[in-house]
């Protein structure tokens, strides 16, 4: 052992020695950045929101108070909560529809080579600009569009137009439409549902699928009572995703959506706009009450018990 | 028939063929130039416990697999109680299958995975649990019916997959390698129970297992595969007193298969032969030997000393090389590993001398 390498070596032995110091110098500069600056700019923004703004001067007045939430659960607020958590709930359901036949395909039956594929297909997406590709989606969901154009060739755009007729989902084409805007929403948060679903069901063995049939069970039974409470974990991580990403989303309402605002843009707005950050502040609550609420009812049912 | 399926046109010929619980008519699967399974035709009795013995790759477990309707065969017939079964999915065959990592399900209670089968097929919940209840004392796991799985040492969760297997009270339970991952005391006790366990249920057992001694203490009557082909199909005395092939032979216990020049040196005739380790005595060189046995002479090149017994290996005059195990009856360790190097003669009773085929 050379005279310069023996202090390292001094070194390592005095932290193979002494594991848990080891640990906490390798955990301390993350645990520093997660515990000041993530969950410090956290307890920042909820104690903003129970701060208050001068409607005068235009100051934040510095003095904790409910008026926020007050604020918050006017009709026109609540219309907002009420529009956005549905469309959340919406997209994560059809997303979980969409993505379970993918996913199910991915883990047990494509070969591996197809399995690269359909990964690089599902994950090919993201690697671009997410403003590109929700902004190409409102060129395919034009009047002009593409999407359009196919369904006059079709002899459809009765369909559609009444689709577009409708209340609350309808509008004068589809990309100034709530459905244009679901259909977006499917769009870019589909990928965060397909992989922790296929994850999920990579992990269930063969065996318990057989042991199912041996022991009587039809394919359908056995995917009832063995596939899908080993994947609904899974199932349970994904919607995580696809559901505080559309809760928390202003770019696709704002591309896609009319003068009926989304949680994200109220936030945007109050914080732009009208310069009230605490109020702002408040509405941010919001989607975190939802999500933990979401929590609770998940873990009440069991859906981490697999896990 | 307890439970299960029963299909129109299944009981008369059931009947004709009553004895009969699996019957393999050149039976083949292919798995692209690989044959698993090759031209195996074969009978199962009713009620016996049946062992496929072979190294892995020889299609044993391939064979429980066409047995259970998760693979089907590429050419031949397979008879479950003289009923053909091509086709026929597992989910409707009267077979039940312990699987060699037991495939419990992770997010159901011992007690919900054994009754398993049942509320599949609708029982009442009441009886579902008196015959789970049940189960669990056959196979001596009272009280655990609220556990998980992976709330279990190795050993308990082969008795739930064996009661979740047997609940269902199929003609044919099918057991793959079941005792493969248990240390050996447990291996030999759960050796004891499932034998016990057979012949209080009365069902036939087709166990499969790369283990000789293994299938040597439970069969009523197994067959030694090899390559995908069966070489020979017996009782336990009658496969290890009477090997067909030098394969079997040197599979099912320990052998020698002796062949060519040294056939001839030892016997006169150069057919192969085998001979167990445990038939040839040592004695000192020049000792007498008297009409019908067989004799070599040799030098002790190594000695193993195994507690019960010794196995050595003696290189003979006229080529070649032969193993002989002895108990260790009075012998120390120090006695018989001084054995090593010193000439020896051995003398062993040319009934031992098993002729086999070449090939093997």
């Amino acid at each position: 052992m050379s005279a310069a390498a023996a202090p390292t070596r001094r070194l390592s032995i005095y932290l193979y020695r002494r594991p848990a110091l080891a640990l906490i110098l390798l955990l301390a500069p993350p645990l520093l950045w997660l515990g000041v600056v993530y969950l410090g700019s956290l307890f920042a923004l909820i104690l903003q929101s129970f701060f208050t703004l001068d409607s005068f001067t235009g100051q934040v007045v510095r003095k904790l108070t409910l008026a926020n939430y007050r604020d918050l659960f006017v009709a026109s607020n609540i219309d907002i909560i009420v529009r956005t958590a549905s469309m959340a709930a919406a997209v994560t359901v059809a997303a979980a529809g969409v993505a379970f036949p993918i996913s199910y395909y991915m883990a047990r039956y494509a070969t591996p080579r197809v399995r690269a594929l359909l990964y690089l297909g599902v994950l090919l997406p993201l690697w671009s600009s997410y403003l590109v590709r929700v902004y190409s989606w409102k060129l395919i969901l034009a009047r002009e569009g593409v999407l359009n154009w196919t369904l006059v060739q079709m002899r459809l755009d009765g369909v559609l137009n009444w689709l577009l007729s409708l209340p609350v989902i309808g509008g004068p084409s589809l990309s100034v439409s709530r459905l244009g805007m679901f259909v977006v929403f499917l769009y870019v948060w589909l990928p965060y549902m397909i992989l922790p679903i296929e994850a999920a069901l990579e992990r269930v063995p063969e065996s318990l699928l057989e042991a199912s049939a041996d022991l009587g069970a039809r394919p359908r039974e056995t995917f009832r009572r063995v596939v899908l409470p080993l994947a609904f974990p899974g199932v349970v991580a994904g919607s995580l995703f696809t559901f505080s990403l559309t809760l928390g989303d202003f770019v696709v309402p704002y591309a896609l959506g009319n003068s009926a605002l989304f949680i994200g843009q109220a936030v945007l707005a109050f914080q732009g706009t009208a310069a009230n950050v605490p109020l702002a502040a408040a509405f941010t609550v919001v989607p975190m009450v939802i999500m933990a609420v979401y929590l609770t009812i998940a873990r009440r049912t069991g859906a981490f018990e697999a896990l | 028939m307890a439970s299960g399926v029963t299909r129109p046109g299944a009981e008369p010929a059931r009947e004709r063929a009553s004895t009969s619980a699996v019957r393999f008519s050149h039976v083949s699967r292919a798995f692209g130039d690989v044959q698993a399974v090759d031209d195996v035709s074969l009978d199962i009795d009713d009620g016996e416990f049946f062992s496929l013995l072979g190294p892995s790759g020889s299609g044993k477990t391939t064979c429980l697999r066409l047995i259970a309707g998760f693979d089907h065969p590429t050419a031949g017939t397979i008879e479950l109680h003289g009923v053909e079964v091509s086709g026929v999915p597992p989910y409707e065959r009267d077979v039940n299958t312990v699987f060699q990592d037991y495939a419990l399900f992770p997010h159901m209670t011992v007690g919900e995975n054994i009754a398993y089968g049942l509320m599949i097929k609708r029982v009442p919940g009441a009886e579902r649990e008196v015959r789970g209840r049940e189960m669990l004392e056959l196979v001596r796991l009272p009280g655990m019916a609220d556990r998980r799985p992976a709330q279990l040492s190795g050993g308990q969760r082969q008795r739930v997959a064996l009661a979740r297997a047997l609940i269902n009270r199929p003609r044919v339970l099918l057991l793959d390698e079941p005792l493969g991952a248990l240390d050996l005391k447990l291996r030999q006790q759960m050796q004891v129970e499932l034998k016990a366990i057979q012949r209080a249920v009365g069902i036939t057992f087709i166990y499969v297992t790369h283990d000789q001694e293994e299938a040597l203490t439970m069969s009523d009557r197994l067959a030694v595969m090899n390559n995908g082909r069966i070489d020979q199909v017996g009782t336990p005395a009658d496969v290890y007193e009477h090997p067909a092939t030098g394969f079997v032979a040197g599979f099912v216990g320990v052998s020698n298969l002796v062949s060519g020049e040294t056939a001839r040196a030892l016997t006169g005739l150069p057919a192969t032969f085998t001979i167990r380790p445990e038939k040839i005595l040592i004695r000192e060189p020049g000792a007498s030997v008297t009409d019908g046995m067989c004799w070599a002479d040799g030098r002790v090149r190594d000695v193993v000393y195994l507690g019960a017994h010794t196995r050595y290996w003696v290189e003979l005059d006229a080529g070649g090389e032969l193993v002989i195990t002895q108990q260790n009856v009075e012998s120390t360790s120090m006695d018989v590993l001084a054995a090593r190097d010193r000439r020896v003669r051995l003398v062993w009773h040319r009934l031992h001398n098993r002729p086999v085929e070449t090939m093997g």
